[in-house]
């Protein structure tokens, strides 16, 4: 069973329910940020929006609700931990991955389709894409330019743990065109582009399915 | 000199992150906070003969720029 | 107070008495232009409005059609265009949210919107510029927080707009047919819940302002009209409120828009044939000190009326608490029609509720305007004037608007902003398509065929996408309807999208009238906007990007000599035409279709080519008619769409026996744009067509 978090604001939350339950016949369901109860869960999915109207800072007050500390637990035993759009932004400023997201250079909110290179096939949300790989997902966001200091960089890079780089064009901004990444472990994984968008043809485009299939996969082998 | 703007929605108008702060931090457990409220500070130096030019320069930046004075008052403090 | 003094006689006829200060105020706002559609109701009488499809038809706060057995989709059209000239953001943000909570309003649950704006010449007007950067800012802002994508929508521009931006936006929504929820309260006993935003002084007399002309130099003065907007607090309402209607414990719902607290409770008792009994004391308010007149007028935003079964409050509650949503049980629903407010303890406010439900109407003179007298504009040099054209706001590329929208959340949009129109889906199988069109320029010049044509490329919009149209929505938006000329217009407009409306079998389900688009006392050029809605079967969906290499190009219709001036409809052809789409794009004999207006032909298939990545080959000198060069390529007659199909006899076949023009001008194919009286590289005119606007806008 995965679990979809839900805040005041996420808007993304059943398309995330959608992709998992329609599209890849999995058991999905919402889990709203009172409940924290978050036992009984193979996975979670920290789905996008403006989780309070994204007041403050992007993710800011949500990553500071009390059920933060279930997800940190919960991905301290090893379950896998899936940040999309203003997910990321909430792992981010939640501690569970490094970094932060800031506004996009232009400063207006973009929608389009970007091209990512796949630069980590290890991780519980990559461990079927191929390394090297090139990928189209859409992104929407208006506080997607990822940053961090040049400490954290170094070790992002010697881990391993950059996962998606823009390619061709980077719509944002952001730091040596990081899309996503994950922590140490690989089972936490934050991107801004959104997966749950494109994991059917008619919407144009398959590549976001494999995230959540890889996701299912890694429960099965635990 | 060193100039401070201080930038505030006008009276009567809503403040939703003020309003979402306010509420976030009675949920997390502050529920004796009350009417919080929110404002902008711009701090500057302007090379100017005297505080009253430096200020009435500043006014002038808040009506072009700094402020939308259809939804914003201002205040300025020259030190 | 905006009453005129035969106003003023008839409230206290009607009443029996003086009313008092409070209920004066009540009655400037209900009985405002904006409220009680005084001078429009004569005329839009005349509008079909009944259909097979037809759910819930023009009355309520936003209409429903049939999609299928168990599905209806809700939807609305509104403006917001004297707030946004004002403060933008905010005006264009609070437009999104009113159309909006008009949708969940009936139960459904919003799904996409469009938003279809006019601005003043960004290219010389500075201002034009900053409402165009500001408007577009707060639909993104709003639209995109509360997850409603924003997925089509249509901008022109005009020094005609200069003072005064349209800002019209279409929301659609999906409720199971047989759970649409009315704005009205049938039942007494019933109570009345006040939910969302406490109230504050957002907006006092927002209603009355948006029925005056805007005078240059008052703008500080109408500061207080200006509402903020709080899409956090509208996506908590679309989220409890699906849950709300899901227990069945709803009797009735209004969402708080345009005349605030008044409107709505007044309104939802009165259409229930009942009356309300209401108690101030009970209304949450963001400051203590407000006075019951700023009470009931206030414009707060994000606020729904919500009547609930006697008894069942509690279910309603419940969910609301779990949304951290205010709420307030503020009043009873009563049987004696009368509509009363106690303050403290005193009755302040005792009016029959028809009074305030049922304004007097005018009938207001009219006086023609003849049709404009065009000179047509000589080209010299083709190519340059392509090229030239190509940069105009009004013909290249929107990309830097749509960008801003969150155009795919909840999963949907399977034909994306960019093409003839928006596609949506609602089942496995289909989805609904919206298009919108009007030539405000066109309708300068000539009300009459003007409107029509509006209708008639809305319509033309969704046919081009596969969509057989089942209804339309309507912003009429027009100058003031006080000076005869203006009148004249708009009953013009009503006129001719009554006729194409029958002709074309397409009822209207709800609608919006914007009168005092005038500043200094001059109108704009008449608005009269329409969205189409249609209804597509996925694996039936056309888009207008050229295909194949090699593939015919056909032009369906015929070009007469209307390149300058407002070009004629004849609503019967139009029929024809699109019966004729429909059929070649759903017996697959056709690759790509786009619906021909702006620009004409050259711009018509330069787009064809842009959304293909591929150039062609056509002979324009070839094309029937006694038309000299520049009309064949910029003539904007109506009813044509050009087609293209890897056989074109088929095509030309299947129109020749319906009696329609149909002629194959070439294949598509290569890296140029061949027109035959010139030709230019694809990539040239591209990057004109994709930096038009971009590079005036930062």
């Amino acid at each position: 069973m995965i679990g979809v978090l839900q805040f005041p604001g996420s808007n993304c939350d059943l398309d995330v329910i959608h992709a998992l339950r329609d599209v890849l016949k999995a058991d999905a369901k919402l889990v709203f940020f009172k409940e924290q109860d978050l036992s009984g869960l193979d996975g979670l999915v920290v789905p996008g929006g403006f989780s309070y109207g994204d007041h403050l800072r992007a993710g800011a007050v949500a990553a500071k609700m009390p059920v933060l500390d279930n997800v940190r637990e919960f991905a301290a035993e090893g379950k896998p931990v899936l940040g999309i759009c203003n997910g990321f932004q909430i792992l981010c400023e939640s501690g569970l991955l490094p970094g932060a997201l800031t506004k996009n250079t232009s400063l207006k909110f973009i929608c389009k389709w970007v091209e990512m290179e796949v630069c980590n096939d290890t991780s519980a949300f990559t461990m079927e894409y191929e390394k090297g790989q090139t990928v189209r997902m859409p992104i929407a966001h208006g506080e997607g330019r990822y940053f961090c200091d040049e400490k954290t960089l170094a070790q992002l890079k010697k881990n391993g743990q950059i996962c998606f780089r823009y390619k061709g064009e980077n719509p944002n901004g952001a730091l040596d065109n990081i899309a996503g990444i994950c922590n140490e472990e690989g089972n936490v994984l934050g991107l801004m582009p959104h997966p749950e968008r494109c994991s059917e043809k008619i919407l144009g485009g398959e590549d976001g399915r494999k995230m959540f299939e890889c996701m299912l996969g890694y429960i099965k082998s635990r | 000199m060193d100039v401070e703007i201080t930038v505030k929605l006008k009276k009567g108008l809503l403040n939703p992150e003020a309003r979402t702060i306010g509420r976030s931090l009675n949920l997390l457990g502050y529920k004796n906070v009350s009417d919080v409220d929110t404002k902008k500070v711009f701090f500057m130096k302007i090379d100017a003969s005297s505080k009253d030019v430096a200020k009435k320069q500043a006014d002038e930046m808040c009506r072009r720029l700094l402020t939308n004075p259809v939804i914003e008052d201002y205040e300025i403090v020259t030190k | 107070m905006s009453l005129t003094d035969e106003e003023i006689g008839i409230a206290r006829t009607r009443l029996g008495r003086e009313p008092n200060e409070i209920e004066w105020a009540m009655l400037d706002v209900m009985w405002s232009e904006h409220c009680a559609y005084k001078s429009s109701r004569p005329y839009l009488k005349m509008f079909p409005t009944q259909g097979k499809d037809i759910l819930l038809p023009v009355g309520d706060d936003c209409g429903v059609v049939r999609f299928d057995e168990k599905w209806g989709i809700a939807i609305g059209m509104e403006s917001h265009n004297h707030p946004s000239a004002i403060e933008p953001v905010a005006g264009a943000a609070t437009g999104i949210g009113g159309i909006v909570r008009d949708i969940i309003s009936k139960g459904a649950k919003p799904i996409a919107c469009i938003d279809p704006l006019r601005l003043g010449d960004i290219k010389r007007d500075e201002r034009s510029k900053y409402l165009f950067e500001n408007i577009v800012k707060g639909i993104s802002s709003y639209g995109n927080c509360i997850g409603v994508p924003t997925i089509g929508g249509e901008a022109e521009f005009s020094a005609s707009f200069n003072k005064n931006p349209l800002v019209n936006v279409v929301c659609v929504g999906l409720v199971e047919a047989d759970k649409i929820v009315k704005g009205a309260a049938p039942v007494a006993g019933d109570t009345m819940m006040l939910i969302g935003s406490k109230t504050g002084r957002d907006g006092i007399h927002g209603v009355t302002f948006a029925s005056e002309e805007l005078t240059t130099g008052k703008e500080e003065e109408v500061r207080p009209a200006v509402q903020i907007e709080d899409p956090l607090s509208e996506k908590l309402l679309i989220d409890s409120f699906m849950e709300i209607y899901q227990t069945g414990a709803v009797r009735g719902c209004k969402d708080l828009g345009g005349g605030g607290f008044t409107c709505a409770t007044s309104e939802i008792a009165f259409k229930g044939g009942k009356g309300a009994s209401i108690d101030m004391d009970k209304i949450r308010l963001r400051e203590a000190d407000m006075a019951p007149w700023e009470i009931v007028l206030s414009e707060t935003q994000e606020r729904m009326m919500l009547v609930v079964k006697k008894g069942r409050e509690a279910e309603v509650e419940k969910i609301l608490e779990k949304w951290d949503v205010p709420y307030a049980r503020i009043g009873v629903i009563t049987d004696e029609p009368r509509y009363i407010i106690k303050h403290k303890g005193k009755v302040i406010v005792d009016m029959p509720v028809e009074m305030l439900g049922d304004a007097p109407t005018f009938n207001r003179p009219c006086e023609p305007i003849p049709k404009a007298k065009i000179t047509k504009t000589r080209i010299t040099d083709l190519k340059r004037y392509f090229l030239s054209l190509l940069k105009e706001p009004n013909i290249a590329c929107k990309k830097w608007i749509y960008e801003q929208y969150d155009n795919e959340v909840q999963d949907r949009t399977v034909i994306k902003p960019g093409q003839d129109g928006s596609v949506t889906r609602i089942t496995d199988k289909a989805g609904i398509a919206l298009g919108t069109g009007c030539n405000s320029a066109h309708c300068g010049i000539d009300a009459y065929e003007g409107a029509k044509e509006a209708l008639a490329e809305a319509i033309r919009n969704i046919i081009a996408v596969g969509a057989k149209p089942i209804t339309i929505v309507d912003c009429l938006n027009f100058g003031n309807p006080e000076k005869p000329q203006a009148m004249w217009q708009f009953k013009t407009a009503v006129e001719a999208l009554t006729e194409g409306m029958k002709a074309l079998d397409v009822p209207v389900v709800s609608g919006n009238v914007s009168f005092y688009n005038e500043s200094d006392g001059k109108a704009i050029d008449p608005s009269p906007v329409v969205t189409a809605l249609g209804k597509v079967e996925l694996d039936k969906m056309m888009t207008m990007g050229l295909k194949d290499e090699g593939d015919a190009i056909i032009l369906i219709g015929e070009t007469k000599p209307e390149f300058c001036g407002a070009p004629v409809v004849d609503f019967a052809l139009e029929k024809k035409t699109n019966k004729l789409i429909l059929e070649l794009i759903g017996e697959k004999k056709v690759s790509a279709v786009h619906d021909l207006s702006k620009g004409g032909l050259a711009v018509g298939l330069a787009l064809m080519a842009f959304k293909g990545g591929k150039g062609f080959a056509v002979d324009v000198a070839k094309m029937r008619g006694k038309i000299d060069g520049s009309e064949k390529l910029f003539s904007e007659s109506n009813a044509r769409y050009v087609v293209t199909a890897k056989s074109a006899a088929p095509v030309v076949e299947a129109a020749k026996k319906v009696g329609l023009a149909a002629q194959v001008l070439g294949k598509s194919g290569g890296e140029k744009l061949h027109y035959g009286l010139f030709e230019t590289s694809l990539s040239e005119a591209k990057k004109n067509w994709e930096n038009g606007l971009e590079e005036l806008l930062i």
